[in-house]
């Protein structure tokens, strides 16, 4: 299994998230600047505020050229996960539906919270199976997950809301209290909160490592071509 | 005459802050007038935030040299070993006036200035901290819009560059209505042989200016902002203020590392007050050499800046190195790979003179020595307030009792209290207490951080072991499994009462933290903030002050590696608390035996560790009652404290301990009810005859727990500290016997919610 982190200028837990893939498995840092995933078997697209976010957030790392790569991957059923920045830069690439908004508070919240994990026969939530309950760290600004009224009937319906936040938990008012969510094939996930600041039981909880692993999971269980 | 026209009268010198006696040392000095560029330039270095010449003379006095340190004072930042092969580099530095002009950008660009001189020494900033007082938040629109703007500044850097802010402290006094507070403490992790001077070596080396574009931001602010007192008209210095890009920053950040690590440079420096005048002297002063640019390379952000401008430029996220020719390839294309500028703007001689061309033509030509070391240095003349007792502004605001708070800092409303009487309280009946206790809890002084710390990202980079309220200091994990523990204290409050005790507290209260979380102390930093030193009354208690940190950080024996002085903070009310903030960073030997502050299980056995013996001299509780802070605070051994704080430590490493919390603001009573809430558990305790339950003694009590069979094997052995055991955790209530029975439900809903109201 080899995970790879995109790192653009700006990207902050980039170090974090390869740290935290490497304990599930190998991992390598994908620079923005460059085409080509060097064979990776997930790409991760870490927090940070990329190129600044002076701009709305996302909207410009979309255009990096690692970015095309990405989107090739993805529409080849390859497995893309996107936390925090990460989500809204594929909210921006059209590579996940709706958008993040800034919270209600209009602040940067920082805040350990309860999510639910919504279902668990998803790459990315598969060994979630006997812990539906996860306390994983969120910290933005613009976080609040918003879709349209008919997207987001289509989305709940179509089994695209992955991760809840738990009752009373919602940070940022993002609508249903909507965490993390899928693309309609499955393959690309994004969620405000960090599974990789939630790794190591000295920094924090482990449940974050229920997401890579579930990653790992699927991956090992695939039937070599 | 107003002020404004008297100035524009004055001859240039004066306009530009340096007195007659000053400009004829310069005249003597270069045997000719300076130019408009020279002018410039020296009355920069000549300012007091350059060249500290109302305290660099007092700052001798304080210990530099311990074991640890790898860079004391003088460079960007001090440095201790901890270990592994890795140096810590730490620093504390002062942005208030452009914070009290600006509070979002000034607090923004502290926060990246901080971050600069930690990675000028080439170490990675691994944590941030700040040291915040403002106004009181409950009386005022203006404090209220100071806090806000500053904290969302301090975030809004820190977060965006992925540094965590692990730690801080905040108060509201007052005195601090106008000229409000913020002091940014940033630590840095570097491999041992990778840290690197700022002093310019090599004949022929190229200078190579990195970073932002060049602008007409902040210039004059270390002069027009940091060196003389605020006033009316304040806005029309917000353009002196400059703005902060943390984008660039964290890309600056990253190619400085990355040119560290491919041994591209001699020597970095970064642009901070004065800007490359001040860089370049620096540099040019530590490597002993003489330094020529062109700033006609300068990249600007701007058409037509005149040469001065040019010089003396704040724009922010610039750094100087100095490299060798052969590098400038290899330095040019990482810089490009970061998104860097890197223009070579001059080179390294032999002349001992710093030179500036512009368009072929030398519009300055000054001795480094004129520059760097030839401003006059001032004795202070403290004098002691007349009665030391009641010496403090504030009550009698007559002519002249310009001595610690602004007037009227005493008229602080008194909380309701519903019943409570002065001097009801010792040996009073449990409701007088409860009220009390109550009312302390939610007060602005005492309450939440919460609100504040939720704004800032205290977990990136994976280090953060502890974090607000779960321990007395902060604990960032190394590589090795062992880790660093870090604080940041003071309190203005007490220091204005009594400024050599107040400040040794201070040192004291530090490094209490830091036994909490089984931490030895390494090394510190501390930011002098005071009024204005040429009152006798200011220069008194920054004179006391500093022989309190001296005289505590002996008998603790911590040095001193690096720090600033800020002075000038008034208002036209009058000058603020003398606050001088200390920040201690020390050793943990194992993250997975470090300690937390709440109570843990139920049976545990509550015990208060030693020499303790508060007073209400300068307390919350005094404060509550709308008192001015007065009266001397208990003096206490330093040797006491240092074989208590050794027990603490000794009793968290080997686990003996299960909580440990330092007595702080608020006495025995707050610190009991702060283990509860953190714990979510009860305690039941009697306190000993005749002790206060609000009374004060930061630094020398602790209140700790543990199962009774290792807390009395602890207690007995060495070293001896006094250690009386008062009661046992148990149940959901805080019962202090005869005195309180509150549920820690109760305790929690107040507590949570006191600053909630201001943000």
């Amino acid at each position: 299994m080899k995970f790879g982190i995109v790192r653009f200028p700006g990207s902050c837990d980039d170090v974090d998230a390869l740290r935290a893939a490497q304990r599930v498995g190998d991992a390598v840092i994908l620079w923005h600047a460059e085409r080509g995933l060097h064979g990776v078997d997930a790409v991760v697209i870490p927090g940070g505020f990329s190129y600044g976010d002076y701009l709305r957030v996302g909207a410009i790392a979309r255009f990096a050229p690692v970015m095309a790569e990405v989107a090739d991957f993805a529409a080849e059923g390859g497995l893309v996960l996107g936390i925090c920045n990460g989500f809204q830069v594929l909210c921006e690439a059209g590579l996940l539906p709706g958008a993040l908004l800034p919270n209600l508070s209009l602040r940067f919240v920082c805040r350990q919270v309860a999510l639910e994990v919504v279902r668990c026969d998803t790459p990315f939530t598969c060994a979630c199976e006997t812990s539906r309950e996860l306390s994983i760290p969120v910290k933005h600004t613009t976080g609040r997950y918003y879709a349209p009224a008919d997207q987001l009937q289509e989305l709940t319906a179509g089994g695209q809301v992955v991760l809840r936040y738990g009752a009373g938990q919602n940070p940022n008012g993002s609508m249903n209290d909507i965490a993390g969510v899928r693309n309609a094939e499955g393959n690309v996930f994004g969620l405000m909160p960090h599974p990789e600041h939630a790794a190591d039981p000295l920094t924090g909880s482990t449940d974050g490592l229920l997401i890579l692993e579930s990653l790992r999971a699927h991956v090992d269980s695939r039937v070599p071509v | 005459m107003s002020t404004a026209a008297s100035l524009s009268e004055a001859p240039r010198h004066r306009r530009l802050g340096l007195t007659d006696y000053e400009y004829e040392l310069i005249l003597e000095r270069l045997g000719r007038e300076p130019n408009t560029v020279e002018l410039a330039m020296l009355s920069l270095m000549w300012s007091e935030h350059c060249a500290y010449k109302h305290s660099r003379k007092l700052l001798r006095r304080l210990p530099t040299t311990g074991p640890h340190v790898l860079l004391g004072p003088g460079e960007n930042a001090g440095a201790v070993d901890v270990g592994g092969g890795l140096a810590l580099a730490f620093k504390v530095e002062s942005h208030n006036h452009p914070s009290a002009v600006e509070p979002f950008q000034g607090a923004a660009t502290g926060v990246g200035g901080i971050l600069r001189d930690i990675f000028a020494v080439g170490a990675r900033p691994v944590a941030l901290l700040d040291s915040l007082r403002f106004g009181e938040p409950q009386h005022s629109e203006r404090s209220r819009y100071l806090l806000g703007r500053a904290v969302a500044g301090i975030g809004h850097y820190g977060n965006s560059i992925g540094v965590p802010t692990v730690g801080g402290e905040v108060y509201f006094e007052r005195s601090y209505e106008q000229n409000c507070l913020v002091n940014a403490m940033c630590l840095g992790l570097a491999p041992r042989e990778r840290l690197i001077r700022s002093a310019a070596a090599g004949p022929g080396n190229l200078i190579v200016l990195l970073g932002a574009l060049t602008g007409r931001d902040g210039i004059g602010g270390a002069s027009v902002l940091a060196s003389a007192e605020l006033g009316e008209g304040d806005e029309a210095k917000r353009p002196s203020v400059q703005i902060g890009d943390p984008f660039a920053e964290k890309k600056l950040l990253e190619c400085c590392l990355e040119l560290l690590e491919r041994g591209l440079l001699v020597a970095l420096q970064d642009l901070g007050a004065a800007g490359l005048t001040s860089s370049v002297s620096e540099m040019a002063s530590k490597g002993g050499v003489g330094i020529e640019l062109d700033i006609s390379r300068v990249p600007l952000r701007e058409q037509a800046m005149e040469s001065f401008e040019i010089m003396i430029s704040e724009s922010q996220e610039r750094m100087l190195c100095v490299i060798e020719p052969s590098r400038l390839d290899d330095v040019l294309e990482t810089c490009e790979r970061w998104e860097t500028l890197a223009t070579a703007i001059g080179h390294v001689n032999e002349s001992g003179r710093v030179r500036v061309l512009a368009h072929g033509e030398l519009v300055a030509d000054l001795p480094v020595h004129v520059l760097v070391d030839d401003c006059p240095l001032y004795d202070l003349n403290p004098e002691a307030p007349p009665a030391r007792e009641p010496a403090v502004g504030g009550a009698t605001t007559e002519e002249g009792a310009d001595v610690g708070p602004a007037p009227g800092a005493g008229r602080v409303e008194p909380v309701s209290l519903e019943g409570m009487r002065e001097g009801a309280l010792p040996g009073a009946g449990a409701g007088p207490d409860v009220d009390t206790l109550l009312a302390l809890l939610a007060s602005p002084n005492i309450c939440s951080r919460r609100p504040l710390f939720e704004q800032y990202d205290w977990l990136v980079q994976s280090r953060t072991v502890r974090h607000p309220e779960q321990a007395d200091a902060a604990v960032l994990v190394l590589p090795d499994g062992s880790g660093i523990a870090v604080s940041i204290d003071g309190n203005g409050r007490r220091v204005a009462a009594d400024p050599r005790r107040g400040a040794a507290e201070a040192v004291y209260e530090c490094a209490a933290n830091l036994a909490c979380v089984g931490a030895e102390p390494l090394g510190l930093t501390n930011c002098l903030n005071f009024g204005n030193p040429e009152k006798a009354a200011v220069a008194w208690q920054l004179t006391e002050a500093v022989e309190g940190l001296a005289l505590a950080c002996e008998a603790l024996g911590v040095p001193v590696v690096g720090g600033n002085v800020s002075l000038y903070n008034e208002a036209p009310a009058g000058p603020i608390f003398p606050t001088p903030v200390v920040g201690i960073v020390g050793k943990v030997p194992d993250v997975t035996r470090t300690g937390r502050l709440g109570f843990v299980r139920a049976g545990d056995v509550v015990a208060l560790v030693g020499p303790f013996e508060p007073s209400l001299a300068g307390s919350e509780l005094e404060k509550l009652w709308g008192r001015l802070p007065r009266g001397l605070l208990p003096d206490t051994d330093g040797g006491s404290v240092r074989d208590a704080q050794e027990k603490i430590r000794s009793g968290v490493r080997s686990q003996a301990l299960q909580s440990a919390h330092d007595i702080a603001e608020g006495g025995v009573a707050v610190a009991l009810a702060e283990c509860c809430v953190a714990g979510r558990i009860g305690v039941q305790v009697k306190l000993p005859d005749g002790l206060h339950p609000f009374a004060e003694a930061p630094g020398r009590g602790f209140i700790v727990s543990g199962s009774a069979l290792s807390l009395k094997e602890w207690a007995q052995a060495e070293p001896s500290a006094p250690c009386t055991i008062i009661g046992e955790v148990r149940g959901a209530v805080l019962e202090i016997a005869e005195r309180v029975s509150l549920a820690v439900s109760e305790l929690q809903a107040g507590w949570a919610e006191g600053l909630a109201p201001f943000f």
